[in-house]
């Protein structure tokens, strides 16, 4: 999630080892960069993540929170 | 942050409240009594006892205060990807009130780009809490806050600063009009979780 509203960094499949490879890499330097990747489960949950889940439909990755 | 403390919070803030109001209300009482010049400082003390709260309330409410929005077509992206992490109810209601509604185990959460509000009960606690980048649309701060929420609910409430907490009805009233079905709305499923608190 940015400044456009979102953008799509990595599309994967777990058949496609290249793909992964380069989810892996987009996900490896957003995290280096303070992003947290996070899956979302459905109402009220959420998963954070420190490696690609390559079964997972959709990684987020969201920015740190403040208190205001 | 948990159960227990929201309650102590709750109290802390009714108590702040009394300790605040009750002697106004006692010393205007005792004016009204003794001379009709020294009633109108009663009054005066009344209109301060009934400001107090009001402006605590103010406080909270402002929380959850919609912001002017960025870039149109970034706004439109970013809602079709927060209205995918919701359920239909919560979409009509976010395109209605500009707030999220999310079940959690501390109460019923409302999510705006810059706070949010926990109804439990009778009580709101409004939350100050925001995703520090200030050119996100509107729709992507509150996705963040609510992917923070869902992920770690307590860590949630703790890395936000408590506003308020006070009465429904009166964080209410504080509330912009467009606003106030939202709260209406947590209060609804709030009581259908009706969970002893």
């Amino acid at each position: 999630m940015d400044r456009t509203g979102h953008t799509t960094l990595a599309e994967w499949t777990p058949a496609d080892p290249d793909a992964v490879e380069a989810a892996v890499t987009a996900l490896r330097e957003q995290l280096d960069a303070g992003y947290y990747a996070v899956v979302n489960h459905g109402e009220g949950r959420a998963s954070q993540v420190t490696e690609l889940p390559v079964d997972a439909d959709l990684v987020i990755l969201r920015r740190p929170i403040a208190g205001g | 942050m948990d159960a227990g403390r929201l309650r102590l919070y709750a109290r802390g803030w009714t108590a702040t409240t009394v300790f605040q109001v009750a002697p106004m209300v006692a010393t205007a009482g005792l004016l009204v009594t003794l001379h009709p010049v020294a009633a109108v400082v009663g009054a005066i003390l009344l209109a301060h006892a009934w400001a107090i709260p009001e402006l605590y309330a103010n406080r909270g409410a402002k929380v959850v205060k919609p912001r002017a929005s960025a870039d149109a077509a970034a706004e439109a992206t970013a809602v079709g990807l927060l209205g995918d992490l919701v359920g239909h109810e919560a979409r009509e209601l976010h395109a209605r009130t500009g707030l999220v509604i999310e079940r959690g185990s501390l109460g019923v959460w409302l999510v705006g780009e810059a706070g949010a509000l926990l109804v439990r009960g009778r009580r709101v606690h409004c939350w100050c809490v925001r995703v520090p980048d200030p050119a996100l649309p509107s729709s992507d701060r509150i996705a963040h806050l609510l992917l923070a929420l869902r992920e770690d609910e307590q860590g949630f409430a703790t890395v936000a600063n408590h506003a308020f907490a006070g009465a429904r009805w009166r964080v209410r009233r504080r509330l912009p009009k467009s606003q106030r079905p939202a709260l209406a709305a947590a209060a609804r499923l709030d009581r259908m979780d009706s969970r002893p608190r």
